[in-house]
């Protein structure tokens, strides 16, 4: 085993900001891009239903 | 047995076997990534050179990989379509770019967060980070010129020949910046030497870099539907399509 | 040859065409000593990639004339169906920018080198190099040119998709340059400069030929 406790995974070896702000930062690209397409998605399905509706 | 594929190529047929394939793809991209930062955090042992900061490499080489890949597949998708005259193929190239354009922002970032504590600068002008630079300028580009056209054929077209020029003009450029990079710098600082590979690094970042290739397959199925949403949107099988999902939250949500 | 002269006539009655490229290369590379200061070592050190990219942004400001006003008066569609080649007209056209909005960069260029303080030996690469560089900034551009003629935005978005196809001309050019400032011989960078010009005198003009059949359609 690496980590000889929590913190000093946490920690990284004083790194912490920049490892953890890297894998952060793609989380959130993922979340943000399959949230927005979600969105996109029911955004045109809502759309034809209404022009199927008229 | 011949499979017709051109059967599989129309909206209408695709859109609901896109569907089945999203999950499986996602699945593939969460074990992977379980698997990679199990590698890249457990079994990855400490650079002695560079501490524990060279973990980075394991998001941003499988990023810079997976950015070249998509370009590549773009124009692959984009050639195909304007040389067989199929919409699928370049709904595809369209669906791929965003995701592209990400990846090659996060190897941008996740580059200049390694830099920092490496070099002590946010920014250095190596040659793997300057192509990069470059390679988000040509996705921005296609991006772009899609947006701006409004009659969808045309901007399929249009992008898919930008596409093509980009990737004819990949290597020049990649093999201009190096040239430029040998003679404004020495070899002190080079990205692609850095630490030496390890075995398990080189598993950690395979596993990651497989990781984000799933991903890429799921979400750009998931944007292809979409786009096929949108533009067929007038066309009966997505009005009856739409009429048969339930509103559901996420529909009541986004209202 | 007859769209050549047709293009070259068109641009002379228009000449204030010319002269706009012409000044707008002038004011770019004015702009540069008097926001960096007046030291001839610092302005001959940045003189190499100054001057390229000055020549190279005055080059493409006037890029969507190519096609522009052929396109609006529908000369372009009879090129289109015209029995010659579209790739031999297009290279014609291409041409005569080069000739119009080119080539007086290029000879106004070693007067702007002595501004900066440049060595002679170093000018004279700069003439050369611009000489054998921007043919392919035309050709180039051309694609770009076509693939956004008619559409909304399209001089900026024409500076989006072609700048970053003009950097590996940018880096022989301006390398040529610099190499010979530091008293090495500038043949690599000019022969490499040489080929992007060819490779793209080749290929540019079916992609622009391409380009436009989409466009147009």
């Amino acid at each position: 085993m690496q980590w000889a406790s929590w913190s000093a995974f946490f920690n990284m070896g004083g790194y912490a900001f920049y490892v953890w702000f890297s894998f952060g930062l793609s989380l959130v690209c993922v979340i943000l891009e399959v949230s927005a397409l979600r969105k996109r998605r029911a955004q045109a399905l809502r759309f034809s239903r209404l022009l199927a509706q008229e | 047995m011949k499979i017709n594929w051109f059967k599989y190529s129309s909206p209408q047929v695709f859109y609901p076997l896109a569907g089945k394939l999203i999950p499986w793809f996602a699945w593939l991209a969460a074990i992977f990534v379980l698997a990679g930062l199990y590698v890249s955090f457990v079994l990855a042992p400490t650079d002695f050179q560079q501490g524990e900061a060279y973990r980075i490499i394991f998001v941003h080489v499988p990023a810079a990989w997976m950015s070249m890949v998509i370009y590549i597949v773009m124009a692959a998708w984009a050639g195909l379509g304007l040389a067989l005259n199929a919409r699928l193929s370049a709904m595809m190239a369209q669906a791929l770019a965003p995701t592209g354009a990400i990846f090659t922002l996060l190897a941008l970032v996740t580059g200049s967060l390694w830099g920092k504590p490496m070099w002590g600068a946010w920014w250095v002008w190596d040659a793997r980070l300057t192509s990069e630079l470059i390679l988000l300028f040509l996705y921005l580009g296609f991006i772009a010129l899609q947006s701006s056209i409004d009659d969808p054929r045309r901007a399929d077209r249009a992008g898919a020949l930008l596409a093509l020029v980009g990737v004819v003009n990949v290597p020049i450029i990649y093999f201009s910046v190096k040239w430029w990079n040998t003679l404004h710098q020495g070899s002190s600082i080079n990205m692609g030497a850095a630490p030496k590979m390890a075995a398990t690094m080189l598993l950690g970042m395979l596993l990651m870099a497989l990781a984000f290739w799933m991903y890429t397959v799921a979400v750009a199925l998931m944007r292809v539907r979409c786009i096929m949403l949108e533009r067929e949107r007038n066309t009966d099988w997505v009005k009856e399509l739409s009429l048969k999902t339930p509103s559901s939250q996420s529909i009541a949500g986004a209202k | 040859m007859i769209v050549l002269r047709r293009d070259l006539l068109l641009a002379f009655r228009r000449r204030s065409d010319v002269a706009t490229t012409l000044f707008f290369f002038l004011i770019v590379s004015s702009l540069f000593p008097l926001g960096i200061g007046p030291e001839a070592a610092v302005l001959s050190s940045i003189a190499p990639g100054v001057l390229w990219v000055a020549a190279l942004l005055a080059g493409m400001i006037s890029l969507s004339r190519i096609f522009a006003a052929d396109f609006a008066d529908g000369s372009l569609e009879q090129m289109l169906i015209a029995p010659q080649p579209l790739a031999l007209l297009v290279l014609a056209k291409i041409s005569a920018h080069w000739i119009v909005c080119g080539l007086p960069v290029v000879l106004l260029a070693p007067l702007i080198g002595l501004q900066y303080a440049l060595p002679n030996d170093a000018l004279v690469v700069l003439v050369l190099s611009l000489l054998l560089g921007t043919p392919a900034l035309s050709l180039i551009g051309a694609i770009g040119a076509a693939l956004t003629l008619g559409v909304r935005g399209s001089g900026l978005l024409v500076a989006l998709l072609v700048l970053p196809l003009y950097i590996p001309v940018l880096i022989f050019g301006a390398g040529a340059v610099a190499a010979s400032q530091h008293g090495m011989s500038a043949q690599a960078h000019l022969s490499l400069l040489a080929a992007c010009s060819l490779l793209s005198l080749v290929l540019a003009p079916l992609a622009t030929a391409a380009a436009l059949r989409i466009s147009v359609e």
